[in-house]
This record gives C-alpha cells, sequence and structure tokens, in this order.
C-alpha cells in the first residue's frame, strides 16, 4: 500500500475552497429565516389593527364594547362584542370546571401513583387525544354527546354550550394532564421523601407537598388551557349554534367570537362590508384574549423555573 | 404528659389510608377518562362510517348526493397542501432553531425573538387564518390557492417545528461540538456533519407531528375561503383545491342522516392518516432516544 | 521574534523573578537542542471582569510533554484551551498578550483558527467521539478538509488507529458505533482521531480523568509512543501523572506561573515555597 501523505494533502485542500464564503453567509441567512417569526407577528399586529380601525370608521367603538346584542346579518345590525364573548366564556367555563379537575387527577396519578408500565400506556392515548382534529371533535359533540345530554335533559337545544363545552374540555384535558405532570415530576424526590418519612400518606404527601411545591407550573398549564380553550374553533362551530346572545343559559344556541368568524367567512362575506371588517374586530378582540391569557401563562411558568 | 398519643395516631391512621385508597381510585378514574372518551369517539365513529368506506368513495367527488360523495379530491387537495406545507416549514422552523442554538448573541433582541416564537405558539389558528386572508390570499393575490393555504400553514406550525428542533439541537453534547471545533472544522461544517445528523431524529418527530397538526387543522383553511364542493384537483400550486377536514366540516353542517355516515367516513380516512404520522413519530423517537 | 526581546519582556516580570530566572537560563538551553514550538507572551485572559490567566510567559519544546499542574480553578484548563483558541467558545473572553505557534502568531489574521486547530489537535477531558462508527469517527477530521477518496480514508483510520494502539481491538468492527465502546477505548479512539489530521502538536486536557487506572495506564503508555512524533501538551491534576510522563512541568497557581521547569527540579527541588508545597499534597 502506497503512503498517502494526509498532512500535505490537508495543507494543499486549504484556501482553494469556498469555505470562507458559506461560513459568512450561513449566519445571515438564518437570522433572516429566524426574522420570518417576527414578521409573522408584526403581519397579524398590522392585519387586525388596520381591518379593525377600518371597522371603527363605519361602527363606533363604544356600540361595539357596551351594547349587549350582535347581530351581524339582521338589517339593523348589531354589534355588541359582549354577546360573542359571553358565548366564549361559556363554552371555556364549563371546559375549564370539567377538565381542570380530570387533568389534575390524571397528572397525579400519572406523576405520583402509577407504575412506569402504566405510564408508557396512558401518555401515547393522550397524545393522540391532543393530537385529534377538531373538526372530528365537533362531529363527535354533535352526533354523539349532543344527543346524550338530550337524552337525560330533553329541554336542551340541538345547538347548546354543554356538549361543546365538555368536548373542548376533553380537548384540553391532555394538556393540563401532561403540562401538570411536569410540573409535579420537577418537584425534587428529597421533598417526597420528607413527607413519607414522617409517616404521611402518599395522598397526604400529594396535597400538602406535591401540589403546593408545583403550583406555578400547574397554574400555567390551567391558564394555557383556557387560552386553547378561548381560541377553539372547530368543536363550537359545529355544536355550538349561531345565535350570538349575552344569557347565561347554557342550554340554548349560542355564539363563540370564533364560531362568527368561521360563520362569515364560510359564507360569502362582500370584502369592503361592515360584516367584513367585524370580522377583524372580533378576531383583534380575540388575540387580545389569547395573548394575555399567554403572558400570564409564561409568567407563571418563569416563575415555576425560578424555584427550580 | 406524653405529647402525641399514639393510641389516636394509629386509630387515625387506618381512616388516613383509607381515604388514600379511595382518592388514588379516583386518580385512576381520571386517568381512564381520556381513554374512554378517545375508545367511544372512534368505536361511535367507525360503527357510523364503516358501511361507506368503499373504492367509489376514494374515487368520486365530492356531491350533494350521498350515494355519489366521495373524497378524491379532499385526499388529493391534502397530499398537495401537505406536501407544499413541509418544505417551507421545515425551512423556516429549521433554519430558525438553528440560529437560536447555534449562532445567536446572547441579548435582548433574541430574548425577544424567543419570547415572540412561544406567543405565537398561542395563537389561535383563527386568527392565522385571518393573516392568511389578508396578506396572502388578497395582498400577495395567491387566492384560495395550495400556495396561500401551506404558507398560512407554515407559519401556524412554525413554532411546533422550532421548539422541538431546539431542544433536540440542545440535547446533542457540548463535548462533541468541541471535538469537531478542536479538529479545525468550521462551525457550518460542525453543524451539517455533526450536530443535525445527531438531531435529526428529534426534528424528524417534531416535523410530523406538526404537520399532523395540520393536516387536520380546519379553520385557516375556512376562512382563507378554501371551496368544498370541488370537482377537479389541482394541478399546481396556484390552484385552489379543496381539503380532508374542511370536507369533513361543509358535511357535518348538512341534515341529511346518510351524510352524518359519510362524515363518518371520512373522519375514519383522517384519522387513519394521522394514527400512520403519528406511529412513525413514535417509532422515530422510541428508536433513537436518550442516545448521549 | 528574538530571544533578546524575550529576556527583555520577561525581565520586566518583577513579581516572580525566581520563576523568570529560572525559565530564562532554560530558554536559553532551549534555544541551543529545539525549537520551541509554542510560546505565550505576556498572556492574559479575562472572563468577563474575572482575570483568569495573568501574564503568562511559556515556551513549550518540540517532541515533548510538557505538563500543567495546579489546583482547580488555577487556569491550567484555559490557558491549553487558549493554544488552540478553543477558549473563545465562550462570548465573554477577552485576552492580550500573544501566543505564538511556530514563528507566527495564533492571532495573526492572515491564517484562520481552523487552520491553527489542523495543525494543533485536542484531546479532551471526557471522551467525546462522535455518535457514529469508530471508522466515521476517525475518518472525520480528513474528510471535513475535503479528502474523500476511500483508500486514503481507509489508510488514515488504519495508521491512525495503529498508532492511538487501538487498532486491534477494533479493526473487526470498524462500523459499530463508537458508543458502544468502553470508556478507556473511546478515550484512545478520540486520540486516533486527533492524529488522523497528523498535527504537529496535541493538546490534552485532564484526559484521563475519567479513564479508570487500566485506560489510564493504557493511554499514558500511548503518550509515550507519540512523543516521538509530536509534541505533547497535557493539563493534568494527578501530579503523579505529570512525574511518570512528562518532561516538562509549569505549575499554575491564582492564574499564575509559579514555576516551569524540567519535571525531575518541579518535583525534587521546586524553588518557590507554593510548589513544593502543592507537589507535596499540602494544598490543592
Amino acid at each position: 500500500m502506497s503512503e498517502y501523505n494526509i498532512r500535505e494533502m490537508i495543507d494543499k485542500k486549504k484556501g482553494k475552497s469556498g469555505n470562507a464564503a458559506i461560513e459568512k453567509a450561513v449566519p445571515i441567512i438564518l437570522l433572516i429565516i429566524t426574522l420570518v417569526s417576527v414578521l409573522t407577528t408584526i403581519g397579524i399586529l398590522v392585519t387586525l389593527l388596520t381591518e379593525t380601525v377600518m371597522f371603527f370608521t363605519r361602527v363606533s367603538p363604544i356600540e361595539f364594547l357596551t351594547s349587549t346584542e350582535w347581530s351581524a346579518f339582521s338589517s339593523d345590525p348589531q354589534w355588541g362584542i359582549f354577546a360573542l364573548i359571553m358565548g366564549t366564556l361559556k363554552i371555556t367555563a364549563i371546559a375549564i370546571v370539567f377538565a381542570v379537575p380530570v387533568g389534575l387527577g390524571a397528572a397525579i396519578y400519572l406523576s405520583e401513583y402509577a407504575s412506569d408500565r402504566i405510564r408508557r400506556l396512558v401518555k401515547p392515548v393522550l397524545e393522540i387525544l391532543a393530537g385529534i382534529p377538531t373538526v372530528v371533535y365537533g362531529f363527535f359533540a354533535l352526533t354523539f354527546v349532543t344527543p346524550l345530554i338530550r337524552g337525560i335533559w330533553p329541554e336542551v337545544n340541538l345547538f347548546n354550550a354543554i356538549s361543546p363545552g365538555l368536548v373542548v374540555g376533553v380537548m384540553i384535558i391532555p394538556m393540563i394532564a401532561s403540562l401538570s405532570e411536569d410540573a409535579m415530576s420537577a418537584v425534587p424526590n428529597s421533598m417526597r421523601e420528607g413527607a413519607l418519612g414522617l409517616g404521611s400518606t402518599r395522598l397526604e404527601m400529594v396535597l400538602k407537598v406535591v401540589l403546593p411545591a408545583a403550583v406555578s407550573g400547574i397554574m400555567a398549564s390551567i391558564v394555557l388551557a383556557v387560552s386553547r380553550a378561548i381560541g377553539e374553533t372547530m368543536i363550537v362551530s359545529i355544536a355550538a349554534g349561531s345565535t350570538p346572545n349575552g344569557s347565561l343559559n347554557l342550554m340554548e344556541s349560542l355564539q363563540t367570537m370564533t364560531g362568527f368568524i368561521v360563520q362569515v367567512a364560510s359564507g360569502d362575506a362582500t370584502y369592503g362590508t361592515d360584516t367584513y371588517f367585524s370580522l377583524y374586530a372580533v378576531g383583534m378582540t380575540l388575540f387580545v384574549f389569547t395573548l394575555l391569557m399567554n403572558i400570564i401563562a409564561q409568567w407563571f411558568s418563569r416563575k415555576f423555573r425560578e424555584e427550580y | 404528659m406524653e405529647l402525641i398519643n399514639k393510641e389516636q395516631v394509629s386509630k387515625k391512621l387506618s381512616g388516613r389510608l383509607m381515604v388514600n385508597k379511595v382518592m388514588k381510585f379516583i386518580f385512576l378514574l381520571c386517568t381512564l377518562v381520556g381513554l374512554v372518551v378517545l375508545a367511544t369517539l372512534l368505536i361511535d365513529t367507525i360503527l357510523d362510517g364503516w358501511r361507506y368506506l368503499t373504492v367509489d368513495f376514494f374515487t368520486n367527488f365530492s356531491s350533494s348526493r350521498p350515494d355519489n360523495a366521495g373524497i378524491r379530491g379532499a385526499i388529493i387537495g391534502t397530499l398537495w397542501l401537505m406536501a407544499t406545507t413541509a418544505p417551507i416549514a421545515i425551512i423556516l422552523s429549521v433554519g430558525t432553531a438553528l440560529y437560536l442554538e447555534e449562532y445567536a448573541p446572547k441579548n435582548k433582541l433574541v430574548d425577544f425573538v424567543k419570547i415572540n416564537i412561544s406567543n405565537l405558539a398561542g395563537v389561535p389558528s383563527v386568527v392565522f387564518g385571518l393573516l392568511g386572508l389578508t396578506l396572502f390570499v388578497r395582498m400577495a393575490g395567491l387566492g384560495n390557492s395550495v400556495l396561500a393555504a401551506a404558507l398560512t400553514m407554515s407559519l401556524m406550525i412554525l413554532p411546533v417545528i422550532v421548539v422541538a428542533s431546539q431542544e433536540a439541537i440542545r440535547s446533542v453534547p457540548g463535548s462533541i461540538r468541541e471535538a469537531s471545533i478542536g479538529m479545525g472544522a468550521t462551525k457550518w461544517q460542525t453543524i451539517t456533519r455533526i450536530i443535525l445528523p445527531a438531531s435529526i431524529p428529534g426534528i424528524i418527530t417534531g416535523i410530523i407531528l406538526a404537520l399532523s397538526r395540520a393536516i387536520g387543522e380546519t379553520a385557516p383553511l375556512v376562512i382563507i375561503g378554501i371551496p368544498t364542493i370541488l370537482l377537479f384537483t389541482p394541478t399546481g400550486v396556484l390552484d385552489t383545491f379543496s381539503a380532508l377536514p374542511m370536507q369533513i366540516f361543509s358535511w357535518v353542517k348538512l341534515p341529511n342522516p346518510e351524510f352524518q355516515s359519510i362524515t363518518a367516513a371520512a373522519i375514519l380516512v383522517l384519522l387513519f392518516i394521522l394514527f400512520l404520522m403519528n406511529s412513525v413519530a413514535i417509532y422515530i423517537r422510541n428508536k433513537y432516544s436518550k442516545r448521549f | 521574534m528574538t530571544l533578546a526581546k524575550v529576556k527583555e519582556e520577561t525581565d520586566m516580570n518583577t513579581v516572580y523573578d525566581t520563576a523568570v530566572d529560572s525559565r530564562t537560563q532554560e530558554m536559553n538551553s532551549i534555544k541551543q537542542t529545539s525549537n520551541a514550538i509554542f510560546q505565550a507572551k505576556d498572556f492574559n485572559l479575562w472572563y468577563g471582569n474575572n482575570h483568569a490567566l495573568q501574564d503568562i510567559n511559556l515556551d513549550f519544546n518540540e517532541n515533548e510533554i510538557s505538563a500543567i499542574i495546579g489546583p482547580s480553578g488555577c487556569g491550567k484548563s484555559t490557558f491549553i484551551k487558549s493554544l488552540n483558541r478553543m477558549v473563545e467558545l465562550v462570548p465573554i473572553v477577552r485576552t492580550e498578550g500573544d501566543i505564538v505557534y511556530r514563528d507566527q502568531s495564533i492571532f495573526d489574521k492572515s491564517s484562520t483558527v481552523e487552520n491553527l486547530r489542523t495543525k494543533v489537535g485536542m484531546v479532551f477531558q471526557k471522551p467525546n467521539p462522535f455518535p457514529k462508527s469508530i471508522y466515521d469517527n476517525v475518518a472525520y477530521g480528513a474528510r471535513v478538509h475535503g479528502i474523500r477518496n476511500k483508500k486514503v480514508l481507509d489508510q488514515v483510520v488504519e495508521k491512525s488507529l495503529k498508532g492511538a494502539a487501538i487498532w486491534e481491538e477494533v479493526k473487526d468492527r470498524l462500523n459499530d458505533n463508537a458508543y458502544g465502546l468502553s470508556g478507556g477505548q473511546q478515550q484512545r479512539i478520540c486520540i486516533a482521531r486527533a492524529l488522523a489530521i497528523e498535527p504537529d502538536v496535541i493538546l490534552m486536557d485532564e484526559p484521563t480523568s475519567a479513564l479508570d487506572p487500566i485506560s489510564t495506564t493504557k493511554v499514558e503508555d500511548l503518550m509515550h509512543e507519540l512523543k516521538k512524533d509530536y509534541s505533547i501538551i497535557i493539563v493534568t491534576h494527578n501530579m503523579q501523572q505529570a512525574a511518570r510522563i512528562s518532561d516538562r512541568t509549569a505549575f499554575f497557581y491564582q492564574g499564575y506561573v509559579v514555576e516551569y521547569d524540567k519535571t525531575n527540579v518541579i518535583f525534587d527541588k521546586p524553588k518557590d515555597q507554593r510548589t513544593e508545597d502543592y507537589v507535596s499534597g499540602r494544598f490543592g
């Protein structure tokens, strides 16, 4: 075998490659790509703001904020966002009331009681549940849950808050369960051993040591889930109806902010009409709500990270 | 006087243990809720829809008559959408993740970019739909085309892939980077030859999971104005198209009970595609996890 | 750089005059016998506000093993990483003074840092093979520097693995992942990987600190072999190791070079009290 002089070969290769140019160009290209995400945010803000301003040149913002009636399609349209917010809140409230106890219970079971085998079995199920498209959940709400509820309480309307509310709850359970479990798992074992060593039962340890220690992480998961529920679109579009109202009645048809946007978009909202611009005013309101929730969630999770 | 009455403690203990047992059972039930709902949803949909899963169902276009209704346009449209979304999303997200992990200086601007990305992850999909409608459909003049929808979807799933890719890149130990740099490899050589190959399983898992979110996403498509009844398939990215979730949404609203079963059949197809994608993702993750 | 200037500069250093004297004398003898491959000249380094290396003046000789010892945090790792400019991967690092490699400053803009690192190889504290096959690990450097010919790569891999005394153990499983090897074997793969691009100098940053005694012996034996063809600079926290393997030893303390001399001098008749305290195990 003839000997190759590697050193010589390497030295010869040096300098004639375009390496230096690539090394200089790559960070610049990647930076430009990275800025796309910033541009997206700017795009969202500018889009929503300009069209919302257009809306407010046609409809008084005072009416938007103070009227309690929303009827975009009537001959005498009313633009009180309150009716849509009420719809969103009803759905979100039902979802949270259902999902928080169940999700937390599951998180406690998975983090503190379950064997590794059960955990390995259940976690993928939660992931699948989280991955089911919301249009499928909507179908499930309308064709399975609603008839079930109406079988028990015949006075419930075909479109109501309960069924989509519960199904939105199902949708956010995996989120609460897995994020809260992460938070509880981050609690150091030494704290658990301390409690168990004093003769606490496992339940007492969970309630008095683990939950208080993980509380900011759990709060973050709940707030994020609220944000998801507020922004949820297809389930409510399919199963909640399309009659905006400000009532607290859970049995009758309603409309959420997201439901309204879909209703307008799937019909033909002619460009330039009040209804068209109202899409963005509602979108802006929705965006503000979810952004607030996300900021709160980030505050909680930063607090949690600082603790551990 | 004793401070602790041992007899009383042990008497109370059995009660405490009982409560512990009961609560453990309740926690177990909570865990099973997800399982039960998933099973119910699947069984209900299968019972409802399996009869319609015929060859005709896959080869027919959408129709207002239940006997002729099929998902050919929807499936091909969805494939077009995914095939267009994937490259755009991958370039944007992996590029962003590489910049943030490998090149970004530590300063306020980069912190802002990171916070911005996590905020984008929380923006509802309808809002992305409004962005797509204004920016791509109207301003860029792309109309309700595959490209307009793919760009919207790409921006929507960007945070998911960025975060997954960042985690995968971060899991490559610094010592390996040092080894490569220490041999005179340049930064970009180290990235392409060491860091990307080592983190690619995590990145691919993130991409598949993000795409499986995009494939079932309906709201942005509705807002962009994707048609539901379309009797042809796209031949390019500038053509209009229909998509599976869009088709499901339009059928679900029809009062005819036969359409309920057809909707269920379309859902089964969508869920099957999702199941396949998730299986691949989980397989990759399990096969390559914990290598360092 | 003339010797006179070095002397002049070192003479300015009045704080450690004893060390400086001995080194200056030493340098005269070095110049007569062989060339210094690395020379640190009034080298200072800061991590932010932390002055980690202060006025380092050291010369390392060709085909010798030079050891750097000192307690944790004395700057010895920082210093060895300065020699191939790996220390600059930490963004807050700032340096002053100069390090000369074969008559050229390593900070000279006319040559790239990558170029320096192909000539100055490094072996790290913990074995850090790439998550690739043994073959791909060793061939990595050659490939990065543009060599794709399979025959050449085969030869590089075999020669380097032989050079690192691990060829016999792995020749039948070159395509296996390097992670399947023991820690000691992994470290010798890393040495082979460094040898593959035929460097001039090999820097070793506590190369045996993560290894068991038997693997340590193997690596130390290997270093004796490598000395014939390479110059080696090794950082070690293990004084016995320095005594066993090195020709010269520098004692670092709190960012300064306290004493630098032939290894037997450092261990038997150190001039500085602190050196004596350290090598006799009174602190560190």
